[in-house]
C-alpha cells in the first residue's frame, strides 16, 4: 500500500518536474506505459482472488487516475510554454515596410470624357466617333465651310500634302463636328431624308496653335441632336442640365449671347459665371454676381439648314441643336489643373496627382465627379 | 474693332453709359473685348502749375521744382525734363498714382537726397503720344488742381470681336445701327459735307475683268493741301488704333473705319493714261505700301495704268502712286470686288489688311456713290481742292434677296415669342424692308443672310437670348439605355483594368519627330507627314503607342524618376486605300526603370523583364475578352524589340493580337535613354468581339472528383520552346488533361550538352469514376509519347 502511494507520489514529483515534452514522455512511459509499473501492477490484479483484488484495485486505480491526469495537465502546459516560445520567436518588426502593389491612374481627360458619356447618356445622347484625319468636305464643306469661306482661315489647320482618291485634301479634323456629319449621313441611309438624332461624340482634335494655353493637339466633345421641334430652349436646358450634372451645383448660371460659326444658324457663344476663390475659377453663380465674371465655355447653335440637307436630312422636316465644348478645358475647371501642356507630358508625379483610382468609375447612382 | 464713344456718339444719339453700351453689344453678338476707360487710367494726375524751379545740389540734370496744385499748398518735385521751369502748366501725378505707360506707382520719395512728392509726366508716361523728350506743356489757362482727365477729355474706348459674317460691322456706323436696333438710341443720319463738282473726271476709269471687279467708281480733286489732320480724325483714328499718316490717307482710313469701306487715293501727277482693274498678269511685281515686293498671277486683281501696276485691288496700295505731304491732285478709287477672289488672293500672298479683311467679308453695294461723296466732301472741306464729277465703270451688285418668313418660325426655332409687330420693328430697324406678306427683302450689305433662319437670329439676338426659357428635352420612357459601343464598352473596361495593373495613364501627342515615325515604321509604310507642323518635333503621325511613350519614360528618367509604368489608348495613324487614314485603336504600355526598388526584403533593385511585359499583354487581353487559352506566342514583334526577348501573342498564324517585350539596345540608343524597358501593344481592333448576346451563361457544376496531380521532368533538346512541350501535353489526352503547368527549367550540371530539362505538372480531372491505376499508367505513357515526338525524354 504504502508501497504504491509513495511510488504515485515519487511520479507525480517526476511529472511536475518534466522540463520537456520529452522527459514527459519517458515518465509516462516509466509509469502508464505497456512496461510502466502502474500497468504491471494492473496486471497483477487479474491473477488475485476477488477478495485481494477488492482489497488492492482501489489503490491502483487511483494511482494511475492521477497519474494520467497530471500527466495531461503537465503535457498541456508544456505545449503552450512551447507555443508561447515560438510565438515569441517568430515576432516580426511591423514598422518595417510592406512592398505595396504599384498604384496606377486613369488620364482626367479618360476620366471626363466617361463621367459625360455618364452624364449624357441619361439624357439619352449615344457616344459616336470619327476619325481623326479627315477630309475637307467631312471638316469643312458639309459644315457650310466651301473653299473660300473666311472662317476656314480661322482654324489654324494642318494639313497633308495628299489627296483623297476623290480629290478632297486631307487634314487634320479641327473639331469633332464632321462626326455630326457622318453620324447624319449614316442615319439618312437606313432613313431617308432624316431621323431623330442624340448624340456626343468626344476625342482628339488639332490646330496648329501653341501658346500656354493652346496645345496643338486637345480634345473636345461635340454634341447633336436633331428632331423634329427641337429648338433653342431645349438646347439651353441640356447645356444647364449637363452643366449641373458635371459641376455637381444647382448654382450654375449660363449666359447665351450672339454669334457666328457657319454651321449653325442662329449661333450662340455660352458663357458660364464663376468666382475667384483662391486664384482659382469655381463655375457657379451669375457672372454679374459680386466677385463673379462671365467666362466663355462653348460655342452652339442651331444646325444650318445647309449642314441638315449636306448630311441628308430635309431641313423642312427636322431641326436640332449643336455644340462643342473643350474636355481638357472642362477637365481643368473642375479638378483645379492649371497647365494645359502637362496633359500630355506622362509625367507619373502629375498622372498620380491629378489622374484618377481605376475605382473611381463615374456611375449616376455614385456620383459623376471623384472628390479629392 | 475699336472705337471711341465720341465716335459712335457721332453716329448714335444716345445717353446710354458705356457700360450699357456694352451689356448691349455683348447681348446683340458683339462681343466687348475691352473697354479702356481713361479716367481710370488718369486718375492721380492732375493739372499743376511750375512756381519756381532750381538746380537740384546735388545732380546736373535734375531741378528741384515747388508746383501749386490749386489747394494753396505748393509741393515739391524733383525733376528731370530739360523744358521744366517756372511759370509752365504741366500734368502732375500724385503719389499713389500708377503711370500708364509702365505701371509703376508713384511714391513720395528722396531723390539725391531731396525730397519728391511725385512726378511731371511726359506724353509716353500718360501713353498719350509718343513724346518724351520733356514733359507735357499746357497752355497758359489750363485749370491748375483740376484732374487732367476732366481736362484731356475722358473718351472711353470700347473694343469688340466683330464675326466674321458681320462685315457691316467693320464700321463704327454698322455698329450704331444695330445698337439703336436694341434701343440704346437713334441712329443718326450719315452727315454728308455738301461740295460742288466742277466737269469730268479728266482720268479714264475702267474695268476689264468684270467678274473680279463689276464696280469701279473713280473721281479726281485737284488743288488739295495735305498735311496733318484735324484733331477730331486724329483723335478717331488713334482710339481705333490707327496712327495718323496724313490728311488725305487719313480720310481713306476714316471712310474705311467709320463705315466699312475701303477706298484709295492715287497722286494723279504719278499716274499715267486710263486707270483699270485688271487681271494681273502672270509674274507681274509690284512694290506695294508695305515696302514688300509682290508677284502677282492671273487669277489676281490689280489696278494699273499704262505704265505698271499700282494696287493689288481690294488688298493693298502701291508704294509708287500713293499719296505724299506733297500731292496736289488726287484720283480716287472706290470699287466693289468679289470677294471670293479678294480672300484666294490674299491667302496666296499670305498678304492681309483692313481692306482684304472688308472685301474678302463683302462691302455694302449700296455704299459706292455715297462713300465717295462722304470721302470728297470731307476732303474738299479739309483739305480744299476741286472735285470732279464722278465716272463709273460697271456696277456693283443689286439683287436684293428676299426671303419668304414665317414669324412664328421664331418660337419654332428660337424658343421665344416674340409679337409679330416687334419682329417687323427689329428687322426695319436693322434694315431689312418687310411686306404685308412677311416678304421680307434683305439690304445688300448684309450678305450673310441665307433664309429664314438667319432673320430668326436676327430677331433673337436684338429681342435678346436672356429672354429664351430653358425647355428640357423630351426623355424616353424608363431607365436611360446603355449607349456605349462595344469598342467604347472595350476601351473603358481596358482602361480601368490598366490602371488597376498599376500602370499610369498618359496622354500623349498623335504626331512625332519624322525620324521617330520613320524608326517606329512597319517598313512597308513611309511616315504620314504633315505639310504644314507647328514644329520638326510633332510632324509626322505616329505608326505605334510605343515612340510617344518612350519618350515621355525618357523625359521621365532625366528628371531622375526611378521608374515610369505608363499606357495610353489611342490611335495609331495609316494611309488608307482610298487616300484617307486608317486609325488602329491601340494601347500601348512601356515599363521603364525599377520594377522593385531596392528593399529590406528583396535586396537590389530589379528592373523589369520580358515576362512582365508577357504578364500584363495576357491579363489586359484576358480583362479584353480574349481567348487566351487558345494564344500564340510567335515571333516578329518588329525590329524596335530584343529579338530574343520579344514575341506576339496571336489566334491563328495571322491574328496578331499584341507584341511584347524588351525594347532593343539600338532603340534604346537612339531615343538616348537607358534601359532595360519592356514594352506592349495590344491591338484593339484585332481582339474578336464577345459573341454571345446573351446574359446566361452555359451551365456549370464543379465536378464532384477531386483533380489529381503527376510531375513529369523532360530532358529535350536545348532550343524547345517550353510552350511547344505544354502544348504537345496539354493533347496527349483531351480528356483528362486539364492543365499543364511548367514549374522547373534547368540546365548545367547533370543535364547533357545541348538539352535542359522542363519539370511540368500535369493536372488530371476524373469524369464519372476515380482514376484506376490502370488509367493513371496509360495516361502517363501518353504523355511521355508526347514529349519524345518533341526529342523529349523523361528523366
Amino acid at each position: 500500500m504504502t508501497d504504491i502511494t509513495s511510488q504515485t507520489e515519487a511520479a507525480l514529483a517526476a511529472i511536475a518536474a518534466a522540463a520537456s515534452l520529452d522527459a514527459l514522455e519517458a515518465e509516462r512511459l516509466e509509469t502508464l506505459g505497456k512496461k510502466g509499473w502502474v500497468s504491471l501492477a494492473l496486471k497483477t490484479l487479474g491473477s488475485m482472488t476477488p477478495e485481494e483484488r477488492t482489497a488492492a484495485a482501489p489503490a491502483i486505480q487511483s494511482a494511475r487516475a492521477s497519474i494520467a491526469e497530471a500527466l495531461d495537465a503537465k503535457k498541456a502546459a508544456l505545449e503552450a510554454a512551447a507555443l508561447e516560445e515560438q510565438l515569441a520567436r517568430e515576432t516580426v518588426d511591423l514598422t518595417l515596410p510592406a512592398v505595396a502593389a504599384p498604384k496606377g491612374s486613369v488620364h482626367p481627360v479618360s476620366q471626363v470624357m466617361d463621367e459625360l458619356a455618364e452624364i449624357f447618356a441619361d439624357l439619352g445622347f449615344a457616344v459616336a466617333t470619327g476619325p481623326e484625319i479627315e477630309d475637307d468636305w467631312h471638316n469643312f464643306t458639309a459644315l457650310n465651310m466651301d473653299e473660300t469661306h473666311p472662317a476656314r482661315a480661322m482654324h489654324d489647320t494642318f494639313y497633308f500634302p495628299d489627296k483623297t482618291t476623290e480629290g478632297k485634301d486631307v487634314l487634320l479634323r479641327t473639331h469633332t463636328s464632321p462626326v455630326q456629319v457622318r453620324t447624319m449621313l449614316v442615319a439618312a441611309q437606313t432613313s431617308p431624308g432624316g431621323a431623330p438624332v442624340r448624340i456626343i461624340a468626344p476625342g482628339r482634335v488639332y490646330r496648329s496653335d501653341s501658346d500656354a494655353t493652346h496645345t496643338p493637339m486637345f480634345h473636345q466633345i461635340e454634341g447633336l441632336v436633331i428632331d423634329r421641334d427641337i429648338h433653342l430652349g431645349h438646347l439651353k436646358w441640356t447645356l444647364e442640365t449637363f452643366l449641373k450634372a458635371f459641376f455637381e451645383r444647382d448654382d450654375i448660371v449660363l449666359r447665351l449671347r450672339p454669334s457666328y460659326f457657319p454651321f449653325t444658324e442662329p449661333s450662340v457663344e455660352v458663357d458660364v459665371g464663376y468666382a475667384n476663390e483662391n486664384g482659382r475659377r469655381v463655375v457657379g453663380g451669375s457672372g454679374d454676381a459680386q466677385g463673379h465674371a462671365w467666362m466663355e465655355l462653348l460655342g452652339s447653335g442651331m444646325v444650318n439648314a445647309r449642314v441638315l440637307e449636306m448630311g441628308g436630312f430635309d431641313p423642312g422636316q427636322w431641326q436640332g441643336f449643336a455644340f462643342g465644348v473643350g474636355v481638357d478645358r472642362l477637365a481643368m475647371l473642375k479638378y483645379g489643373m492649371n497647365d494645359l501642356r502637362a496633359f500630355f507630358d506622362g509625367d507619373p508625379r502629375w498622372l498620380a496627382h491629378y489622374g484618377f483610382s481605376p475605382f473611381d468609375q463615374p456611375t449616376l447612382s455614385a456620383g459623376v465627379g471623384a472628390r479629392a | 474693332m475699336k472705337f471711341s464713344l465720341t465716335w459712335l456718339k457721332d453716329y448714335l444719339d444716345t445717353t446710354a453709359s458705356v457700360a450699357e453700351i456694352c451689356d448691349a453689344l455683348n447681348a446683340i453678338g458683339l462681343e466687348v473685348e475691352g473697354v479702356e476707360d481713361p479716367t481710370e487710367k488718369l486718375a492721380g494726375f492732375r493739372i499743376a502749375h511750375v512756381l519756381t524751379a532750381a538746380r537740384h545740389p546735388d545732380a546736373d540734370k535734375l531741378q528741384v521744382l515747388t508746383v501749386d496744385t490749386g489747394d494753396g499748398q505748393p509741393l515739391q518735385v524733383v525733376c528731370g525734363a530739360p523744358n521744366a521751369r517756372a511759370g509752365m502748366k504741366g500734368v502732375l501725378g500724385l503719389p499713389g498714382a500708377v503711370v500708364p505707360a509702365n505701371g509703376m506707382v508713384l511714391r513720395k520719395s528722396a531723390i539725391r537726397g531731396v525730397e519728391s512728392n511725385g512726378m511731371m509726366c511726359s506724353t509716353r508716361e500718360l501713353e498719350l503720344g509718343d513724346d518724351h523728350d520733356g514733359i507735357i506743356e499746357l497752355p497758359e489757362d489750363a485749370p491748375v488742381g483740376t484732374a487732367f482727365s476732366d481736362y484731356h477729355g475722358s473718351d472711353p474706348v470700347i473694343e469688340v470681336a466683330v464675326t466674321p459674317n458681320r462685315p457691316d460691322c467693320m464700321g463704327v456706323y454698322g455698329i450704331a445701327r444695330d445698337l439703336a436696333a436694341k434701343g440704346l438710341g437713334t441712329l443718326k443720319p450719315i452727315s454728308m459735307p455738301g461740295f460742288a463738282a466742277e466737269g469730268a473726271c479728266p482720268v479714264e476709269i475702267r474695268t476689264d475683268d468684270p467678274e473680279g471687279c463689276p464696280a469701279f467708281y473713280g473721281r479726281v480733286v485737284k488743288g488739295v493741301t495735305n498735311g496733318a489732320s484735324p484733331d477730331w480724325l486724329q483723335a478717331r483714328l488713334k482710339s481705333a488704333g490707327q496712327r495718323p499718316i496724313s490728311l488725305l490717307v487719313d480720310l481713306t482710313n476714316y471712310l474705311m473705319l467709320g463705315f466699312g469701306r475701303p477706298a484709295h487715293a492715287y497722286d494723279l501727277a504719278k499716274l499715267s493714261g486710263a486707270v483699270v482693274a485688271r487681271r494681273a498678269k502672270d509674274g507681274e511685281e509690284v512694290l506695294a505700301l508695305n515696302e514688300k515686293t509682290y508677284t502677282l498671277d492671273s487669277e489676281m486683281m490689280v489696278i494699273a495704268d499704262d505704265k505698271g501696276v499700282h494696287d493689288i485691288a481690294g488688298i493693298m496700295g502701291g508704294e509708287h502712286s500713293g499719296v505724299s505731304e506733297t500731292t496736289t491732285d488726287v484720283l480716287l478709287e472706290i470699287a466693289y470686288f468679289d470677294p471670293a477672289r479678294i480672300g484666294a488672293t490674299g491667302r496666296k500672298l499670305g498678304l492681309s489688311s483692313d481692306a482684304r479683311t472688308r472685301f474678302e467679308r463683302g462691302v455694302d453695294p449700296e455704299f459706292l456713290d455715297a462713300g465717295l461723296d462722304l470721302l470728297t466732301g470731307l476732303i474738299v472741306e479739309l483739305a480744299g481742292g476741286t472735285p470732279s464729277e464722278v465716272v463709273r465703270a460697271g456696277s456693283p451688285p443689286s439683287q436684293a434677296k428676299v426671303i419668304a418668313f414665317d414669324p412664328g418660325l421664331t418660337t419654332r426655332l428660337g424658343g421665344v415669342d416674340v409679337a409679330e409687330t416687334e419682329q417687323k420693328r427689329i428687322l426695319e430697324s436693322l434694315g431689312f424692308s418687310v411686306d404685308g406678306a412677311w416678304q421680307v427683302t434683305c439690304p445688300l450689305r448684309r450678305n450673310d443672310i441665307e433664309g429664314p433662319a438667319d432673320l430668326v437670329e436676327e430677331v433673337v439676338r436684338i429681342h435678346g437670348l436672356d429672354k429664351v426659357a430653358s425647355v428640357a428635352l423630351p426623355r424616353a420612357e424608363g431607365v436611360a439605355r446603355p449607349t456605349a459601343t462595344p469598342q467604347q464598352k472595350l476601351e473603358r473596361g481596358l482602361r480601368r483594368a490598366a490602371a488597376a495593373s498599376g500602370l499610369n495613364e498618359a496622354v500623349t501627342w498623335s504626331f512625332l519627330p519624322e525620324w521617330v515615325a520613320e524608326h517606329f515604321s512597319d517598313g512597308n509604310n513611309a511616315p504620314w507627314v504633315l505639310a504644314n507642323p507647328i514644329s520638326e518635333d510633332l510632324k509626322a503621325m505616329r505608326p505605334a503607342l510605343l515612340p510617344g511613350l518612350l519618350m515621355a519614360a525618357k523625359r521621365n528618367a532625366d528628371r531622375g524618376a526611378a521608374s515610369s509604368r505608363l499606357f495610353e489608348i489611342g490611335r495609331r495613324y495609316f494611309r488608307g486605300a482610298d487616300g484617307l487614314s486608317e486609325e488602329k485603336p491601340t494601347l500601348g504600355i512601356m515599363l521603364a526603370g525599377e520594377k522593385t526598388a531596392r528593399g529590406w526584403q528583396s535586396g537590389k533593385a530589379k528592373p523589369f523583364d520580358a515576362y512582365d511585359a508577357k504578364a500584363l499583354a495576357v491579363q489586359l487581353l484576358e480583362a479584353a475578352g480574349a481567348p487566351v487559352a487558345n494564344l500564340m506566342v510567335m515571333g516578329e514583334a518588329g525590329p524596335q524589340f530584343h529579338p530574343g526577348q520579344s514575341a506576339t501573342l496571336r489566334l491563328g498564324p495571322k491574328t496578331v493580337l499584341a507584341r511584347f517585350g524588351m525594347v532593343h539596345p539600338a532603340t534604346l540608343k537612339a531615343f538616348d535613354v537607358d534601359g532595360p524597358i519592356a514594352a506592349v501593344e495590344l491591338f484593339l481592333d484585332a481582339i474578336p468581339a464577345k459573341k454571345g448576346a446573351a446574359f446566361a451563361r452555359p451551365s456549370f457544376t464543379p465536378p464532384a472528383l477531386q483533380a489529381v496531380t503527376r510531375d513529369f521532368a523532360f530532358l529535350v533538346p536545348a532550343t524547345l520552346a517550353a510552350g511547344d512541350l505544354v502544348r504537345s501535353v496539354q493533347g496527349a489526352d483531351k480528356a483528362s488533361i486539364t492543365g499543364v503547368r511548367v514549374f522547373d527549367v534547368f540546365a548545367g550540371p547533370g543535364v547533357p550538352e545541348g538539352k535542359k530539362s522542363i519539370a511540368v505538372e500535369v493536372t488530371l480531372q476524373p469524369g464519372e469514376a476515380s482514376f484506376k491505376d490502370a488509367d493513371l499508367k496509360a495516361i502517363s505513357e501518353k504523355v511521355v509519347a508526347a514529349a519524345a515526338k518533341l526529342g523529349g525524354e523523361l528523366r
